[in-house]
């Protein structure tokens, strides 16, 4: 019996054995896989289980870890959350996070390789890790300015940037959420609350409409056609333009036409200043099938088209299609067909005009601080393009201003202030216009440059709400 | 037999130095474990280690005078499993605490901790021989009937699917747990008692002498047993414990391997009839297979949330582990009971891990020493039953935990929450510790006994008488 003894022995050895190697399987071979595995939160919970550094504008939190009594040790709390909710995304449990929260993760959590040095005191100190603070460049009175300018209920984006640096001071869309909603820990709220939030029409918590919708430019992109005209030398203010009120478009039986009750039809031919004065479609289509699609493409990829920024969230790349058709190329000259931009591309569009043709890459940090407030870090301005040559933004300049002081942009008219700007009328099929305004002001030496898009609204409303809101704004920046 | 010949030590001195790193080990992972969210030396603390301590002195008193020969090592090893689960069963309430309605577990799980010392010193004292069990092996049998029968009764509770448990007024008992010792006790005495004639009978195929068909009664009512607990108590665990007990034995009272393979084939169309026929155990199977498959993951009831959540916990414990109270294994459902390896990974890491884990091994090995060392055969089989229950139910646990098997409700011995399974394992343990006595026990020579006296009388009355030398 005692053999057989010793044999029971040997196989219950041999099943602890087996369990110590299965053992050493899940904790050292698979153990990498098994700790970034998309249902493993482990790492979630200790990233909460941290003090998460503060999102500030002009000192004041915006975004903020407070103490919380719940399972994890601090709760995200968004204050003035439907102003900042585009900026600021969130950082939630279950749904990700978003926009700076998620730009800015490593900073704010304290993991970014930057604060190596802070971590490394923190070990030795005992002290737990924190996260940096990160202050925007955000001015708190525009902020609030152009939110309360975009009317409740209205579905619509202003951006305000300074062009010599590129900083944003300003950068609001409506509608807005309460980003509190989706940060709340008991994930079946979230939940609800997430639904709900998804209900809302021309609502994505995932999107800052500003830097991330694509909408139709209208004419707000002839300032790229006159630009690219008069970078190729074939055109200068005294180039004249047929400007027929309606274009034929070859191989259709349609043609372009200009706007019909408009003060185009008072000249047949137009030079540059009269036809971004008054906004004139045809000279510009022509200008577009002179030059070719590829002068156009390339003087938008000056200005930025094409290209994701990160400023430093994700900015969608702006699209100016190719391989266009005759007609194609003529309606994309006005800012129709593919052609589609973000908010924030049109305001670089106005700021490296404003900036002598330097484009600035976009900013929304002005600094990165520490737990102990310490200066880390502060981004200086970047130059992202040569856009046009200095020649051609004053010369660009200069009939903005007429726009704003003859044409159509004579809402944005401030007194014993020269405004620059560009306004635009999209036609988006199935539902009301995009109505836009670009520009910048003072012309001679440009302090704050303005976009505004109001989406889905009719003529008289969308003209309401662009020209005259950009002068209240500029007033507001100049008058600090 | 050289080892009669070396003079007999008790080696209680030896359980004595060992239960004092025992202790170190308990009290040390109860202090580390509430460091972080409690005061230090709280109340909990004193009343948690003075159970232990004071338990643990008590059983090695009563050893010292009943049965001083008894192995010195199962004891410590014992105390020192029982207080590490203490610990994180106790650090496992803390992130909990803040809940009004929640009772914490570790109180309860040491209050039973004192009831299972109390049983197995209870034991100690009178039970005195294990041989005196024999003598109800056929009560045993219809203990265990009763046992395992009374979840089905109106006392009854069903949790979770499985109906193993019973309301016995101040808690839920799960008379399965107890069922085991009383099974293997009814084993014991039966295949002890039957062993020459099974081993007589029975044709030769080849190299393998099959039993009679008489013969094998007894292992197709643990057959049925185990099915029986499957089916109507739907706890896979148990039903695999018991039959892996049952052939353990089989083989030791045989040697013959026949039995083990006529075992692995009954199983066999046991597992292919519960896959076919029952759905909870075919969920099990596939939770266990496609364990990461998103819709496995978030079925319920059924899904393999569980196992998973278990994996990450031991693989952010990595090699070295996380830390007493520095991970998250209150992230896994019934982390302090099923699944307390995976707490304990995460924390203690794969070396602590492996550190307990030898712990049993060496349990286990005790386990069997005494029953090589014991004479009589109802010892031998009924030590190397419980000692390789032990083994087998650490395997079933662990290899579920690490998705190396399905994955079964079973405790971790002496770890896990559960005064049931603590009370049983406590009982088995004063088992062994008798039955190593009798191993360890010096052969009676020096002894001034009365049978000794009787032997040496009667064998100088046999030698033929020689005048004395000096009557002349």
């Amino acid at each position: 019996m005692n053999q057989a003894i010793r044999s029971a022995w040997v196989v219950a050895i041999g099943m602890f054995a087996l369990i110590l190697g299965s053992l050493t399987y899940v904790q050292f071979f698979e153990a990498e896989e098994l700790n970034t595995n998309d249902w493993n939160n482990r790492q979630l919970y200790q990233d909460f289980g941290r003090p998460r550094g503060a999102i500030l504008v002009d000192g004041k939190a915006v975004a903020e870890s407070v103490p919380s009594n719940d399972q994890f040790n601090f709760q995200r709390v968004y204050n003035e959350p439907n102003l900042y909710a585009h900026l600021t995304g969130f950082y939630s449990l279950v749904n990700g996070s978003t926009q700076l929260e998620q730009a800015s993760a490593g900073l704010l959590s304290g993991t970014s390789d930057e604060l190596f040095y802070d971590r490394i005191v923190g070990l030795l100190s005992g002290a737990s890790s924190q996260g940096a603070s990160v202050e925007l460049t955000i001015d708190p009175q525009i902020q609030q300015l152009a939110w309360d300018l975009i009317p409740e209920g209205q579905r619509g984006s202003i951006v305000v940037t300074e062009p010599a640096t590129g900083n944003i001071l300003a950068m609001v869309s409506k509608p807005s959420y309460d980003p509190n909603l989706i940060a709340v820990h008991d994930t079946e709220i979230a939940a609800r609350n997430v639904e709900q939030l998804s209900a809302v029409p021309g609502l994505s918590i995932y999107r800052n409409p500003a830097t991330e919708s694509l909408v139709a430019p209208g004419s707000v992109f002839k300032l790229v056609d006159a630009a690219a005209a008069l970078e190729s030398g074939d055109y200068d203010a005294e180039s004249q333009i047929p400007n027929p009120p309606v274009l034929p478009l070859p191989g259709t039986t349609i043609g372009l036409p200009n706007y019909v009750n408009g003060t185009c039809a008072t000249r047949t031919t137009a030079d540059l200043e009269f036809a971004l004065e008054q906004s004139c479609n045809t000279p510009f289509a022509q200008i577009a099938w002179d030059l070719g699609e590829d002068a156009i493409q390339e003087q938008a990829r000056l200005f930025g088209f094409g290209e994701r920024h990160q400023i430093p969230v994700a900015v969608e790349a702006s699209q100016f299609p190719s391989d266009l058709s005759q007609p194609e190329l003529a309606q994309s000259a006005i800012g129709q067909f593919d052609v589609k931009v973000t908010p924030l591309q049109m305001a670089m569009v106005a700021s490296a005009i404003a900036n002598d043709g330097v484009l600035m890459k976009p900013n929304l940090i002005k600094a990165v601080r520490a737990a102990d407030l310490e200066l880390i870090d502060s981004p200086s301005p970047e130059v992202l393009h040569e856009s046009v040559s200095a020649g051609t933004a004053d010369q660009l300049t200069e009939w903005m201003v007429n726009v704003v002081d003859n044409g159509t942009g004579r809402g944005a008219q401030i007194p014993g202030v020269e405004v620059a700007g560009k306004t635009g009328t999209a036609e988006v099929e199935g539902r009301g216009d995009n109505a836009w305004f670009t520009g910048f002001a003072p012309a001679e030496d440009p302090q704050v440059a303005v976009t505004i898009v109001m989406e889905d609204v009719d003529l008289a409303t969308g003209s309401q709400l662009t020209s005259p809101n950009a002068k209240q704004i500029i007033e507001a920046v100049l008058n600090q | 037999m050289s080892d009669v010949l070396t003079v007999p030590r008790s080696r209680r001195n030896v359980e004595a130095a060992l239960l004092l790193l025992a202790f170190a080990v308990a009290v040390g992972a109860n202090f580390v474990a509430g460091l972080e969210r409690e005061e230090p030396f709280n109340d909990y603390f004193w009343r948690q280690a003075s159970t232990l301590v004071g338990m643990g002195i008590l059983v090695h008193l009563i050893l010292r005078i009943r049965a001083k020969y008894a192995d010195p090592v199962i004891l410590p090893i014992v105390i020192a499993l029982n207080g590490i689960g203490l610990a994180m069963i106790h650090r496992l309430d803390l992130p909990r605490m803040e809940n009004p309605d929640f009772v914490p577990v570790a109180p309860q799980q040491l209050t039973w901790t004192a009831v299972a010392i109390v049983a197995a010193s209870v034991l100690l004292i009178f039970l005195r021989d294990h041989r005196i069990l024999r003598r109800f092996t056929y009560i045993s049998l219809i203990v265990s009937a009763i046992l395992l029968l009374l979840p089905l009764t109106p006392l009854g509770l069903e949790i979770n699917g499985a109906r193993i448990w019973i309301n016995v007024g101040f808690g839920t008992f799960q008379p399965g747990e107890v069922a085991k010792i009383t099974l293997a006790i009814f084993f014991a005495g039966y295949l002890s008692t039957n062993r020459d004639l099974i081993l007589l009978a029975g044709k030769k195929l080849g190299p393998l002498q099959l039993p009679r068909f008489k013969d094998l009664a007894p292992m197709i009512a643990a057959w049925l047993v185990s099915i029986g607990v499957l089916i109507l108590q739907r706890d896979l665990g148990s039903s695999i414990l018991f039959f892996g007990l049952f052939m353990a034995m089989i083989y030791v009272a045989t040697s013959r391997v026949s039995w083990v393979l006529i075992g692995l084939a009954m199983i066999g169309v046991g597992a292919f009839i519960a896959l076919e026929l029952f759905s909870h155990v075919a969920l099990r199977f596939d939770s266990w297979l496609n364990a990461f498959d998103p819709e496995v993951y978030n079925r319920a009831p059924g899904g393999s949330q569980q196992v998973v959540q278990g994996l990450f916990g031991l693989a952010n414990g990595g090699l070295a582990g996380t830390g007493f109270g520095q991970g998250r294994p209150d992230l896994v459902t019934y982390a302090n009971s099923d699944m307390i390896i995976a707490a304990l990974g995460e924390e203690l890491g794969m070396i602590g891990v492996f550190a307990i884990i030898l712990l049993y091994i060496l349990l286990v090995s005790r386990g069997f020493r005494a029953a090589l060392g014991t004479k009589d055969g109802f010892g031998k089989l009924l030590a190397c039953g419980l000692s390789f229950t032990i083994a087998l139910q650490c395997f079933v646990v662990i290899g579920g935990i690490t998705r190396l098997i399905p994955l079964t409700g079973l405790t971790t011995p002496f770890m896990s929450a559960g005064g049931s399974s603590l009370l049983a394992n406590w009982i088995i343990v004063a088992l062994l510790l008798l039955i190593s006595e009798t191993a360890r026990r010096p052969v009676r020579t020096a002894a001034p006994s009365e049978p000794a006296a009787v032997l040496s009388a009667s064998g100088r009355g046999a030698l033929p008488r020689r005048p004395k030398e000096g009557s002349r």
